[in-house]
């Protein structure tokens, strides 16, 4: 009888859970869906850290194989110049491609001067926190320079190692919950879970606020919740999926990233280095973003 | 000083409407996009590092005085993939880049491309840019992002400086 009552619980709780898991097995498709890499060319050759070259454009022989079953493992490569912003959200000026803003939203936002896109400034009078060498955060080390991605999987989490800045996070599949009182960190805490097979939704929260959501000065709060959407399509291919939540500074949740391709490279391509060093950035300040800016430097 | 950039820019500016170079860590607000300048001279640095790389180049102008040119591209691996190492270029290298300069007349610019003295051409435009719009247009209609589309020097053609 206990057993049973058990049993009967446990199916009703599954079926009123059904229908959020459902919903979230698929990331949200945004209103408009943009050319992933409009307005750029792709060099031919792409050279691994041991300057093995690789074609670029990895043309499939054949069908690949099923992806398999909840394993994200891999090298995986987004492309010369795919994931340099929030694709579905671009920084190019039109209103439609704007983030839904609270008045606090674009308060904040003006408040923040990028280096690039619409609203650049000169290099020299960017607040960008990275110029100070400050981490890029979550979700932006998805939407800014993201490049060869490698994801090294455990039974109790996944890592998620990044080209830019060898950066690396983890995120937690353990099954359990946010910490309570989230002290605040550059990259949150992170947590995933398999909604599908082939799909692991990862949420973050706890991001530092000194961060900003994208490069384009895009701002949050301290109650940001980033979903991310890992799924595998077959063996060779990935898709990555990103939205941001944040009712202080949003009026609605709005994705970032949508399906947004990764092609697996073999197991023994190198990874190479990029580290934007203070020594190197100063010099770079000294020798062109000052002088530009009309900031002396040389 | 002035003057004399004004002089370099007007005897050795090859002036073309040219689609916009991008760089993926800084944009291009500081530089003329309408522009592009030819500058033939001698390599002393050649910067190979984050967040771009940086040459340095000594240009003589029409009144025999050294212009220290600065440009600047992607970041190394970006160029990378696009042909260009750390070893690109050497001190005493003669070498003649295309470059979208500053708009404070700072002799400072966005590389386009390079000439080596042999004639072997290293392709800097433009594998990356800011904007996502698919509609966006270059101004003179030609698409300048196409190294084919572009106006090749050769360093024998190259306005003399």
């Amino acid at each position: 009888m206990r057993m049973s009552c058990v049993a009967g619980i446990a199916v009703i709780l599954s079926l009123l859970a059904a229908p959020l898991l459902h919903s979230q097995a698929e990331p949200p498709a945004p209103e408009q869906i943009l050319p992933q890499d409009a307005g750029s060319e792709h060099p031919p050759i792409t050279y691994d850290g041991w300057h093995k070259t690789y074609p670029t454009e990895i043309k499939q022989e054949g069908k690949p194989s099923p992806a398999p079953r909840h394993d994200l493992g891999g090298t995986w490569d987004p492309g010369p110049t795919n994931g340099i912003q929030a694709r579905v959200k671009p920084d190019d000026g039109i209103p439609a491609h704007q983030p839904p803003y609270t008045p606090l939203g674009l308060e904040m936002l003006n408040q923040n001067h990028p280096s690039g896109g619409f609203r650049s400034v000169l290099p020299g009078d960017t607040n960008d926190p990275l110029e100070k060498g400050n981490p890029q955060g979550m979700p932006r080390e998805d939407l800014y320079e993201l490049r060869v991605t490698q994801i090294v999987q455990y039974p109790e989490k996944v890592l998620v190692l990044y080209t830019n800045g060898r950066v690396w996070r983890v995120i937690w599949t353990d099954g359990r919950d946010f910490p309570k009182d989230m002290e605040p960190r550059w990259y949150g805490y992170s947590i995933g879970k398999w909604v599908s097979d082939t799909t692991l939704l990862v949420e973050t929260r706890g991001v530092d606020e000194r961060t900003w959501v994208d490069r384009a000065g895009r701002p949050h709060g301290a109650d940001m919740v980033v979903r991310e959407w890992f799924h595998r399509v077959d063996q060779n291919h990935l898709e990555l999926s990103v939205q941001v939540e944040d009712p202080k500074m949003y009026t609605k949740p709005w994705v970032a990233l949508y399906k947004l391709p990764f092609d697996l490279r073999p197991p023994d391509f190198d990874v190479r280095e990029m580290i934007f060093a203070p020594s190197d950035f100063n010099e770079y300040n000294k020798y062109v973003a000052d002088p530009v800016s009309n900031k002396g430097g040389k | 000083m002035t003057r004399k950039l004004l002089a370099i820019l007007a005897l050795g500016a090859a002036v073309a409407m040219v689609g916009t170079p991008a760089l993926a860590h800084h944009g291009q607000a500081a530089y003329d996009t309408s522009k592009i300048v030819t500058v033939k001279g001698v390599v002393t640095r050649w910067l190979w590092s984050n967040p771009h790389c940086v040459l340095f180049l000594d240009a003589t102008d029409e009144n025999g005085q050294v212009v220290h040119w600065i440009g600047e591209v992607q970041n190394p691996l970006s160029m990378t993939n696009m042909g260009w190492t750390g070893d690109s270029f050497k001190p005493g290298d003669h070498v003649t880049i295309r470059l979208t300069p500053a708009k404070n007349g700072a002799p400072i610019g966005l590389i386009a491309d390079a000439i080596m003295a042999n004639g072997h051409k290293l392709d800097a435009r433009n594998f990356v840019r800011d904007a996502v719009d698919p509609d966006a247009k270059p101004i003179d209609g030609k698409d300048a992002s196409k190294p084919d589309a572009k106006t090749d020097a050769k360093p024998d053609e190259a306005p003399k400086q």
